[in-house]
């Protein structure tokens, strides 16, 4: 009862961070809404409709807890299809039904449905998605707005576009394509540039602010009509009675075609494949590390979906790119989502007019680069580095799907990898003979570790057998893995593997992976042994300017340094900046023996799968002498006063106003945190140049802005670490 | 259970290369349980198969082996049979045939046969050879059978005999028993509780079957109980193969019918893959 007691408080003291959160994704969203609806063909205010929808549906309902939920990237493929195919009106009918399959699936249990598809024809269908939304959308975007058969097609048309805008006369297409360059530039920029104020409000909103704004300053102060072309601006957006009088009224006529229930089947599984994936990825980002109830939350989405399709709007998924943002600004629980929805709700009724001073070129930027981020050349380059055969499977997938169809497309994707595998391994009977047969033991051994044996093969068509067991292992506990009875495994088994073994080591266990190693060299296994390989580093003898001087304040500081990259950081693990973002490596390292400062650059993501973004840095860490507590300082600011009324605490030291009012100061033990900050220390801090300092007891983590910093910052951050320390041995 | 557990031990033997090594396996079994040996084979009697016979069995001759061999012509499966049961014999040595190039072994459709429907003893070898491997490790099952008993005292009789080193119980629990699914954290701090009472529970009833077995069999030896969740038949098999054992000591399996072998369970999982030498315990 009394964890109860807790955890219910806990939630209280988390609803303003939540709050915040679901702020901050609302910004998102609303644009995001907007134009996923518009590219799919449907009404704008239906994708906000969804939004609210599945905010407050799937918060209170589902089983994840930091997702947010709401119209999907990939989706627009489809459900573009079937407004074409079946009109809107039947398209609603559609989506109700493919809400239904999802519950029903969640009852059955089989929310795992994206677990039987191989990685690579997955990753080939969301770029098919992308490059169907980029390929239709970036004509929009400049302004050009044609139309065209299927996928290739649009993406065909790019150059033909590009001439097209360069030729423009219309003053007012030319505003308008040049709404739509800004506005990518927007979205492409948003990301390298580290600012927390401009990071404060996410990039599809800082779009519609400047947007707005200008359509504001044509009005207002230059007293002419906005320049840009009235056809491309938004259609107005209907007020809220008018949303609640003309909801629409589903058409289940054509129920009893074929074409209505291809689209029902395609809705369910890219609806279901989408909210899947996301909240793999999501959990990865859990702070709290908590593990998704994924049947609960699909038995959520599918009846967020049936009402979304009543009220007019599209299929209700998890998506990653909000939820990303919902972890980074502090999400902490389901309330996030719903607190979104409400802030959704709250500018519907306030700004509904406002909306249709955005350009629909600028809108329609955002989804060129959504579609960018999906068919990025980093997902094929990845994929080209697990293997050549997966290139095969990845494109195969992609290219059936542009060119006929979704579920085309995946069908496609699924033979080509068996086929690969049967080439592979030459042997059909392998797996024709050992599909159905129970292939994975576990069993707990004395000494508490787990041991999971797995025979014949493992696959993309038979690793739910495997995952089944691993799920069931207690995540703190020590397994082995075992594929030396094996004569197979895919890259989507080495894939999942590795998740596991990311997540079990968050949680304090260990996954070990062994018996791969005969089988690479018995039957030339291509997947196991390009996993198994460790990247070989190709950083020859000619460094960069910036290494070259980086071995020369080596030498000034007596210490040594180590250009090449390392992937265990694990000293890097507990600090609360790194609790939302994954290290990658660090390297540049300079360091010595025996002392405990070491400066490096380091490359670490926030987010994941499409909403990854991969950002360097340099950082100092000095090992500390004895238990500093654990604490967070940095410079106060606006955005820190704002953490402050979202109930983050500032501890102030007595007698130090002047500390107090400058500094942001945070940790959990506030008396321990108040003996260390002594008047020496207190003054040292005052009296140096701002950084981010963290403690995690064991260490201090100490650097300036978040990009790779120059020669100069690197000198002043290596002083000021090397004086902190000393005062820290003095305290 | 009879303390001389096996008085007659029978093997089929027909003219394939393994015939020295199935000879060889099947006298030293005999000597060693103090059995007679019943040579079955199916086909005429001529004096040129006599010697060849007597040839492979000479060598235990010296050490008092007590043998017949038997001719009979007919169909194999039923001359076997039929003649086991005609001489009395309590175990049935059947060697088994390994698949080309890989290192996996399977039963001839005749082998098969005679498994599924011999009223005796029934054990399954799967590298027969001349010179004597050693057995080190047996693993017997410890379902809740009321045959377990019969099969786990047979077991250490065998391992006591043949001088092994280890016995592993092994239990095999149904994953239905464990009537949680995992989803969440909550779900799954459910089912691991659940698993952690029913291993209790059936480590205490092994060790019930364990205290009825004679201390003389136990002597020297490592006893270790194992539960396992996972699919009756097929799991003990996979686990057998994975701890190294070298004989696994099996239940008879209730009466078969046919859509037992459509959907294959308990010892036709066995039968299929066979994952090491195999004693099925009538």
């Amino acid at each position: 009862m009394k964890t109860k007691e807790t955890s219910f408080r806990g939630f209280i003291k988390d609803l303003p961070k939540n709050m915040f959160s679901g702020l901050v994704v609302s910004l998102i969203a609303l644009p995001l809404g907007l134009g996923l609806a518009m590219a799919s063909e449907a009404p704008p205010i239906a994708g906000v409709i969804t939004a609210i929808v599945g905010g407050i549906i799937v918060s209170v309902l589902g089983g994840s807890f930091v997702t947010i939920s709401g119209p999907g990237n990939g989706l627009v493929g489809v459900v573009l299809v079937a407004i074409t195919t079946l009109g809107l009106s039947a398209t609603y009918a559609a989506i109700i039904c493919s809400g239904i399959i999802l519950v029903i699936l969640g009852f059955l249990r089989l929310g795992k449905l994206a677990d039987y598809f191989p990685s690579s024809a997955i990753q080939g269908m969301l770029a098919a998605i992308g490059l169907i939304i980029l390929g239709k959308q970036f004509h929009i975007m400049l302004a050009n707005k044609i139309v065209r058969a299927n996928g290739i097609d649009y993406l065909i048309e790019i150059p033909n576009t590009l001439f097209t805008v360069i030729n423009f006369q219309d003053k007012g297409l030319i505003y308008a394509a040049l709404a739509g360059i800004l506005s990518l530039g927007i979205m492409v920029f948003y990301s390298k540039i580290r600012n927390k104020y401009l990071q404060l409000i996410p990039a599809p909103m800082w779009i519609v602010i400047v947007s707005v704004g200008f359509s504001y300053y044509y009005e207002m102060i230059l007293k002419m009509p906005n320049p840009i072309s009235g056809n491309y601006m938004i259609p107005a957006i209907p007020n809220i009675q008018a949303i609640i009088t003309d909801i629409p009224t589903p058409n289940f006529e054509m129920v009893g075609t074929l074409p209505f229930w291809s689209s029902v089947v395609a809705l369910t599984l890219i609806a279901s494949i989408e909210s899947l994936l996301s909240i793999k990825a999501v959990d990865k980002l859990d702070v709290r590390k908590r593990r998704s109830n994924v049947n609960k939350d699909i038995k959520a989405l599918g009846l967020a979906t049936v009402f979304s399709g009543f009220l007019g709007g599209l299929n209700v998924v998890t998506v990653i790119a909000r939820s990303s943002v919902n972890v980074n600004n502090g999400g902490s629980n389901r309330s996030s989502n719903l607190f979104h929805a409400l802030f959704l709700v709250v500018f519907i009724l306030l700004f509904s007019t406002e909306l249709t001073r955005i350009p629909l070129t600028a809108l329609m930027a955002i989804l060129v680069y959504t579609g960018y981020k999906l068919a990025s050349p980093d997902v094929v380059r990845r994929i080209f580095t697990i293997g050549k055969e997966q290139l095969i499977i990845f494109f195969a997938t992609l290219f059936v799907t542009l060119k006929v169809g979704l579920i085309s497309g995946i069908v496609a994707g699924l033979f080509a990898t068996f086929i690969i595998h049967i080439v592979i391994t030459k042997s059909l009977s392998l797996f024709l003979k050992n599909i159905l047969k129970p292939n994975v033991l576990m069993f707990k051994e004395e000494n508490g570790s787990y041991f999971v044996s797995v025979k014949h093969f493992c696959s993309f068509l038979n690793f739910n057998m495997l995952k089944d067991k691993l799920e069931a292992i207690p995540e703190q506990s020590d397994v082995i893995v075992d594929f030396s009875l094996c004569g197979f495994v895919d890259h989507s088994v080495m894939e999942n593997i590795h998740d596991y073994q990311e997540l079990f080591h968050k949680k304090g266990g260990n996954i070990g992976v062994i018996g791969l190693d005969i089988l690479g060299t018995k039957s030339e296994h291509p997947f196991a042994l390009r996993r198994l390989l460790p990247l070989q580093n190709i950083i020859s003898d000619n460094k960069t300017k910036r290494q070259k001087s980086l071995e020369l304040i080596a030498n000034d500081f007596e210490l040594t340094y180590k250009p090449l990259k390392r992937r265990n950081a694990e000293f890097l693990e507990d600090f609360i900046y790194f609790k939302t973002k994954k290290v990658e490596h660090i390297f540049n390292q300079l360091s010595a023996k025996n002392d405990p400062c070491r400066l490096f650059d380091i490359t670490f993501s926030e987010g994941e799968f499409i909403a990854k973004e991969v950002v360097r840095s340099t950082m100092l860490y000095i090992k500390t002498p004895k238990n500093v507590p654990a604490f967070t300082l940095d410079r106060e600011g606006l955005l820190e006063r704002l953490y402050v009324l979202a109930g983050y605490k500032d501890i102030a030291i007595k007698g130090h106003a002047d500390f107090s009012k400058r500094f942001y100061l945070r940790g959990e033990n506030t008396k321990e945190i108040r003996t260390l900050f002594t008047d020496e220390l207190v003054r040292f801090f005052e009296s140096n140049a701002y950084y981010h300092i963290e403690s995690n007891k064991d260490g201090l983590l100490i650097f300036n802005k978040e990009r790779v910093a120059s020669i100069k910052e690197i000198k002043a951050l290596l002083d000021f670490g090397i004086r902190l320390n000393k005062i820290l041995t003095q305290v | 259970m009879n303390a001389i557990a096996f008085k007659t031990i029978g093997i089929g033997v027909t003219f394939s290369p393994n015939l020295e090594a199935n000879i060889n396996e099947a006298a030293r079994f005999a000597l060693c349980f103090g059995s007679k040996l019943v040579l079955i084979h199916v086909g005429e009697a001529s004096e040129e198969k006599s010697k060849t016979f007597l040839k492979f069995l000479s060598p235990f001759k010296s050490k008092n082996l007590d043998y017949e061999v038997l001719f009979k012509s007919g169909d194999p499966v039923d001359v076997i049979l039929s003649s086991a049961q005609e001489k009395k014999v309590d175990l049935l040595i059947i060697g088994a045939l390994k698949k080309e190039n890989f290192l996996k072994y399977y039963l001839g459709s005749i082998a098969r046969k005679i498994t599924r429907q011999a009223n005796c003893s029934v054990l399954l070898l799967i590298n027969p050879s001349i010179e004597r491997v050693p057995c080190k490790h047996i693993v017997v099952n410890g379902l809740k059978d009321p045959k377990t008993k019969e099969a786990v005292t047979t077991a250490f009789l065998v391992g006591h005999k043949l001088g092994v080193d280890k016995v592993t119980v092994v239990e095999e629990i149904d994953q239905d028993e464990v009537s949680v699914n995992v989803d969440d954290d909550k779900s799954l701090r459910k089912s691991t509780i659940i698993k952690e009472r029913l291993r209790v529970r059936e480590e205490a009833r092994v060790k019930k079957i364990l205290n009825t077995i004679p201390p003389d069999f136990t002597k020297d030896m490592v006893i270790k109980s194992q539960p396992i969740f996972g699919k009756r038949g097929y799991s003990i098999g996979h686990y057998a193969q994975v701890a190294r054992a070298d004989l696994l000591v099996m239940n008879a399996p209730a009466k078969m019918t046919f859509w037992d072998r459509v959907f294959p369970h308990d010892i036709e999982y066995i039968l299929t893959e066979l994952p090491t030498d195999v004693l099925i315990v009538q």
